[in-house]
């Protein structure tokens, strides 16, 4: 009977488990130790493992240095960013420093640094608590960007991502903490750059990631009904990115829709747009739809946020009016 | 300058030997760039080599330093490698960073240099994070992180002796403070004209030195690194010194008076120490060193030089650990 935890159980599961097989992986970041960290997934771990968390003062570029130090000098630290809204803070540690070390200094040192961070929209938390900001990631050589959305996935590539020697950005969406699914207590690792066919179809292909992958999954059996079969893709990693994987399903299908939380403009979304169009031209049946968020700030009222995301039978009646009517 | 002990002599002199390879180094470069012979920029310690030596004197197997842009004096210091270095800015396939880094992004992490910076302030964290890897480590170990008084105004120099002190971290905060951050002079962008006064801020000990006397500066520091590797927390060592040249290579030092200029240079770290050297009667000394590193400097280069170049077809390799 395999065990079924939350994402949140999952991660913490993970990092408590290669913490015990490895004394020189840390977790840092504010509010870590005993109060469980701002969304509670390092709950309890400061009692188990007393000498590898250590919590912080409010200074996240310097912290995310630090911890990128201590990389340096034969450690694996996994810090914790609280929303990956304050990132921002960090960006120079993380962008100028962490992912061209390797390769400015020709291989003499390596950064095995995770950075967990807690993204999203959807709590009535405000402009300034709810981004998704994956697509700045990307553009930027040296990371790795994951961002898995079942509790399966994460402890998988959250094992993947304490096996790398490159910094990884691993992105949790907060609405996601609670969910739960199947998670096999083995000792298993999803492979970097994979993505996931969520469940398989010939009339539509949909790429997502993060939560818009179970809404994906809810407009795939809405379609069902209407005899449309889609295919969803999770994504599953952002940086790199699953050519094959999107480029195979949108030969089958000829149809492709992008759904993200993300900003509309220039981002991961957009990336697949253009890759579909350069690498599947002559099997396109439609133009490429996109759903992502407005071009604004998330307003912060949870009427105004809901109002802006997008829903099930909102998005299925745009992809039918968009696709299949002639 | 003070009369120097008997038993210091043998320790200047190979003090003022690599201070001389620090001093002949910069001025081939800057005599390269003038030529056109050297792509992108440099940013030239001329001035300012008694802070390298005096603090890497204190440095021991293991123990980590984090430069700034101008930091081809620390790795020479520590003993780097002067063909590599050559080479990484003739960009040179055998060069530290195979062309890659370049002046600003320097590493030799076998001897414990752990990069130039191209951020002002960039590399203070990271030579943080170095101390505390040190201080887990629980070999007595110690970190440096050496950084300028522009630096001293950054983010991130607030927060790391912030942290290092609450983590009691053996981290040496070493501010060499050439009192201009570009051409921008400290009276008109730092509220402190000391920058040591800020250690107490920080809750940890703030020592000055002087540096143009090598005594001096290698005291002060050696104070500094014995606190560290004693457990008791970190230290913000400030050096005064000038830099004689420009903050890069393409800087005509408008903004200094050439009064000022002068002044500093005259009383420079080396000059000090070869006039004393003199005075004491080791001026032939002097002259073998002067004449030795100057040979060593040419053939370091003409090697570099001969090197084939930095190889265009694997430059997309080694991104991703």
């Amino acid at each position: 009977m395999t065990p079924v935890l939350s994402c949140r159980e999952a991660i913490r599961e993970t990092l408590a488990a290669r913490m015990s097989g490895e004394p020189r992986m840390f977790l840092m970041g504010e509010d870590i130790g005993l109060y469980g960290g701002a969304f509670g997934v390092t709950r309890g771990l400061i009692d188990r493992f007393p000498g590898q968390i250590i919590e912080t003062p409010i200074s996240e570029n310097s912290f995310v240095g630090i911890a990128l130090g201590a990389s340096m000098g034969g450690y694996r630290p996994v810090v914790e960013i609280m929303f990956m809204d304050f990132v921002t803070l960090a960006m120079d540690q993380i962008v100028n420093h962490a992912a061209k070390m390797h390769y400015m200094y020709a291989g003499q040192i390596t950064t095995p640094l995770v950075i967990r961070m807690a993204c999203g929209g959807g709590r009535g938390y405000g402009a300034s608590h709810s981004q998704s900001l994956e697509g700045w990631f990307v553009q930027v050589p040296g990371l790795v960007v994951l961002y898995p959305s079942t509790p399966e996935d994460m402890k998988g590539l959250l094992n993947s991502a304490l096996d790398e020697n490159s910094p990884v950005i691993f992105l949790e969406n907060k609405m996601l903490y609670d969910t739960k699914g199947p998670v096999s207590s083995e000792d298993f690792r999803i492979p970097i750059g994979q993505a996931r066919v969520t469940g398989a179809g010939d009339d539509l292909t949909i790429v997502t990631y993060g939560r818009m992958a179970y809404l994906s999954q809810e407009v795939r059996e809405i379609l069902g009904n209407f005899g449309i079969s889609v295919e969803v893709i999770d994504l599953r990693s952002l940086k790199p990115l699953d050519h094959e994987c999107i480029v195979a399903s949108v030969e089958k299908t000829g149809r492709l829709a992008i759904v993200t939380e993300a900003s509309p403009l220039a981002g991961v979304g957009a990336e697949i747009a253009a890759l579909a169009a350069e690498k599947c031209f002559d099997y396109l049946r439609a133009p490429i739809f996109r759903s992502s968020l407005p071009d604004i700030p998330i307003p912060a009222a949870t009427s105004l946020e809901k109002a802006i995301f997008p829903d099930a039978p909102g998005l299925v009646e745009n992809l039918i009016d968009f696709f299949f009517t002639p | 300058m003070n009369r120097i002990p008997a038993d210091l002599i043998p320790r200047r002199l190979r003090q003022l030997d690599t201070m001389l390879r620090i001093r002949y180094f910069e001025e081939r470069i800057d005599k390269l760039f003038a030529m056109g012979k050297l792509g992108g920029t440099c940013h030239l310690c001329i001035g300012q080599e008694a802070a390298a030596v005096g603090v890497t004197e204190h440095l021991k197997p293991g123990d980590k330093v984090v430069s700034s842009h101008r930091g081809h004096g620390h790795l020479i210091a520590m003993g780097g490698n002067l063909e590599k270095l050559f080479a990484e800015l003739m960009e040179k396939e055998t060069g530290y960073c195979r062309g890659r880094g370049g002046t600003q992004h320097l590493c030799d992490a076998a001897i414990g240099f752990m990069g130039t910076n191209g951020i002002t302030g960039g590399g203070i964290p990271v030579g943080t994070g170095l101390g505390l890897a040190a201080k887990l480590d629980g070999r007595g170990e110690i970190a440096v992180s050496f950084f300028g008084d522009g630096a001293a105004n950054q983010g991130t120099f607030h927060e790391s002796l912030n942290v290092a002190s609450v983590w009691k971290l053996p981290v040496v905060f070493v501010c060499e403070n050439n009192l201009y951050a570009m051409s921008t002079p400290i009276a008109r962008t730092t509220a402190v004209q000391d920058i040591a006064v800020r250690a107490a801020s920080y809750g940890m000990p703030g020592l000055i030195a002087d540096g143009n006397d090598i005594h001096d500066v290698e005291e002060k520091a050696g104070t500094a690194v014995k606190h560290c590797r004693s457990g008791s927390g970190p230290v913000l060592l400030e050096i005064k010194t000038y830099r004689h040249k420009g903050h890069s290579k393409s800087d005509a030092r408008a903004y200094r008076t050439k009064e000022e200029e002068r002044v500093w240079q005259e009383n420079d770290c080396i000059l000090k120490l070869t006039r004393k050297l003199k005075e004491m009667g080791y001026g032939k000394k002097v002259e073998e060193i002067d004449l030795r590193v100057h040979q060593i400097i040419a053939q370091a280069e003409a090697a570099a030089a001969s090197a084939p170049s930095a190889d265009i077809n694997r430059v997309a390799q080694g991104v991703r650990a």
